[in-house]
């Protein structure tokens, strides 16, 4: 079995630190470690709760409840396509099989060397301009395949 | 005399970031410098016109000439076209005077009137634009008139559920807890929805005036605003919103020196459609999962750390400066039927002029698809149109002499929602559609009921089998039997209006599920 991956304790500790006295600390606080680390490393979770006061499992309940907590890193590089209907009605679907045929992933995969994550995301508030997805945080609209790979390498990170 | 620089506008609204008007306002900043000549690059909001996104617009004067969509190798022939001069040019991106682009010339904007005017990030600018208005005139009323104006105005809820802001805000009034809340909900999970994104990017303080004058309404002194986390530009727009009203007295301990305090908090959700379910939202805000709480007490009563809250969506608060400078009975006087005012329609899906559309209520569906939105993008044959997002019942073209009100569509067995339009060509497959429903139920279901929870499991794996067997007596009376189960059986809305998408494709699309086709209209 893998081991969990290394993570910055320091950081995790400074924003517990920072957000724990205010209200409804345990939401900013992993949101603020997913937003700074990109995921939300489980062994982390303990150490949250015993500052917060709060039972393991509450912690976890919370972590494992909201789609954008990563339980594990992603890749270098994060690609998010919407699925969602009024992408859909512009061909979000065969996008997204050229996608995945490109990267060679399903949704939800990260690719063995690391260099790529794919995530299904539901509506990006982008449906004026759909087909939607974000390229390591860039937003793009009106995609197609041809796009999508342009946006690709202009926006891949090595 | 050095020249007065002309002032170029290229919006910062994410839509048209995401086709490249970073890009197209580098090269304009480029491009003058090359040429010499001074301008002054403002990074508006959109006007809503996404087909023409990127638009550029060049002031003159009190006019605004629109170009678009421009792209970056666009640049230079807009400066050999002279556009800086503020004549009309017969550029072939030229659209005229952005007032009388018809698109926007047939909108009737209360709420959305300054985005995509004016520079969100400059209060100077919103005040110019009739910012704050309502909010001096709430300085001067009680809470108890406040309340009545938006009663009288018969504001109804625009985040779907349309109940009267004006019940919702006495409630809270009435109580005598000294610690209320006002909370913003910002979540927008609706596919085919935009306007809450939109306002929040292309006029962050109307939302930060509508709240605090919802503050001094109720007796609250503090707000917050429970932002979906896939909205990364409209944080950054609204956290400077906030510092500026600070930094200015409109928020903070002394509300324009009145001696009355307001404050705002951002709260950034993590991607989950329930927290849109305002007591879900409330779990989420106090660091908790997002479960749907039962009612009794409503949030009105006991909300937030068991507070008194009001919970509205961003257009529903952006509507009340309006209703308060202009008195409640204005807002009243237009819309139709129980179904008052405006309302942001946002167009989407297969359309060829995608985009937002304010209108008061009662627009025909053809009008707005036809008229607005000219059709499908697409050029072949309109089949379906999805109304009021995920949870909201699928038409057919047939149908699209309803008018776009809360009863009527109702009626029709749809919900208005959020006021989201999707639309799909002769291409789609009501059937996979359908499935895509309970899918979605499946995966955002926060898990309190099983007829949610489990069914909608069921009912992906029963449209699955539709799919393959092409229908089957049998597998569909099972989705029949299931639907009334999910309806009956839920807490909220999600379990118990998905089958709403999934029955109305059944009903008026029989022929995707193996089925019949469905009778003409008479
Ligand atoms: C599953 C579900 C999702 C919802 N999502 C949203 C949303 O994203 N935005 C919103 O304003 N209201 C949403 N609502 C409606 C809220 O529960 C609530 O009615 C609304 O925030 C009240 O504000 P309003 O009266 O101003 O519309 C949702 C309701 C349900 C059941
Ligand atoms: S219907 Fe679904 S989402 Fe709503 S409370 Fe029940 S389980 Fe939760
Ligand atoms: S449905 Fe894809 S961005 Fe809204």
């Amino acid at each position: 079995m893998e081991s969990s991956p290394s993570w910055d304790h320091e950081a995790v500790a400074a924003i517990v630190e920072s957000l724990r006295r205010t209200p409804g600390a345990l939401m900013r606080i992993l949101r603020r470690v997913q937003d700074q680390l990109g995921w939300v490393p489980p062994p982390a979770l303990p150490e949250i709760a015993h500052a917060l006061n709060l039972s393991r499992a509450e912690v976890h309940g919370v972590a494992s409840f909201y789609h954008d907590f990563r339980p594990t890193p992603p890749g270098r590089n994060v690609i998010r396509l919407c699925r969602a209907e009024a992408c859909q009605a512009l061909g979000a679907e065969a996008l997204a099989d050229h996608v995945r045929a490109r990267l060679g992933l399903a949704f939800g995969a990260t690719s063995s060397d690391r260099a790529f994550t794919l995530e299904p995301v539901y509506c990006l508030g982008n449906c004026a301009c759909s087909p939607a997805g974000v390229i390591n945080g860039q937003l793009l609209g009106r995609l197609t395949p041809a796009s999508f790979d342009d946006a690709l390498a202009r926006l891949v990170r090595r | 005399m050095t020249p007065i620089p002309v002032k170029i506008f290229v919006p910062r609204d994410s839509g048209a970031l995401s086709l490249g008007a970073d890009g197209v306002a580098a090269a304009i900043a480029a491009e003058a410098a090359r040429r010499g000549v001074a301008i002054k690059l403002v990074r508006n909001g959109s006007r809503g016109l996404y087909w023409l996104e990127p638009m550029v617009e060049v002031a003159t004067g009190d006019a605004r000439l629109a170009y678009g969509p421009v792209a970056s190798a666009d640049v230079p022939s807009l400066f050999d076209a002279v556009f800086l001069s503020g004549a009309p040019t017969s550029h072939p991106l030229a659209l005229g005077p952005v007032a009388e682009i018809p698109a926007l010339a047939r909108q009737h904007r209360i709420v959305f009137a300054r985005t995509g005017a004016t520079d969100p990030l400059a209060l100077d600018d919103f005040v110019a634009h009739g910012g704050f208005r309502g909010l001096a005139r709430a300085l001067e009323l009680s809470g108890a008139a406040l309340v009545e104006e938006v009663t009288r105005a018969n504001l109804r809820g625009r985040g779907g559920a349309a109940f009267p802001a004006g019940v919702k805000w006495k409630t809270t009034l009435e109580q005598s807890d000294p610690v209320k809340f006002v909370v913003c909900n910002a979540d927008e999970g609706d596919s085919g929805t935009f306007a809450d994104r939109m306002l929040m990017e292309g006029d962050p303080l109307l939302l930060v005036e509508g709240m605090t004058i919802a503050g001094l309404a109720v007796g609250a002194t503090r707000g917050f605003i429970y932002l979906r986390s896939e909205y990364p530009h409209a944080l950054r727009t609204l956290m400077a919103a906030l510092a500026a009203a600070r930094a200015r007295g409109y928020l903070g301990a002394d509300v324009c020196g009145s001696g009355r305090a307001f404050d705002l908090e951002i709260v950034v959700g993590a991607g989950a459609y329930i927290c849109g379910e305002e007591t879900a939202m409330l779990e989420s805000l106090e660091g908790k999962r997002g479960m749907v709480r039962y009612k009794p007490p409503v949030p009105a009563v006991a909300g937030l750390f068991g507070r008194p809250t009001i919970v509205n969506n961003v257009i529903t608060l952006a509507s009340v400066p309006a209703i308060v400078e202009h008195g409640g009975a204005a807002w009243n006087q237009i819309g139709y039927g129980r179904s008052r005012g405006t309302i942001p329609l946002q167009l989407a899906g297969n359309l060829a002029r995608p985009g937002l559309v304010e209108v008061p209520f009662g627009l025909t569906l053809r009008e707005l698809i036809h008229d607005f939105g000219g059709g499908t993008r697409s050029g072949r044959p309109l089949r379906a149109v999805q109304i009021g997002g995920p949870l909201g019942a699928y038409f057919p073209a047939a149908m699209l002499d309803l008018r776009v009100d809360y009863e009527t569509i109702a009626e029709a067995g749809g919900l208005l929602g959020h006021g989201g339009v999707v639309v799909f060509d002769d291409t789609v497959d009501l059937a996979r559609m359908a499935r895509y429903a309970m899918e979605f139920c499946a995966l955002e279901s926060c898990g309190k009921c099983t007829p949610c929870r489990i069914g909608s499991t069921r009912g992906a794996e029963l449209l699955d089998r539709v799919i393959r067997e092409r229908g089957g007596a049998a597998n569909l009376e099972l989705l029949r039997e299931l639907c009334d189960t999910m309806t009956a059986g839920s807490l909220c809305a999600l379990g118990g209006l998905t089958p709403m998408p999934v029955m109305s494709a059944l009903k008026h699309f029989p022929e995707d599920f193996g089925l019949a086709a469905a009778a003409p209209p008479p």
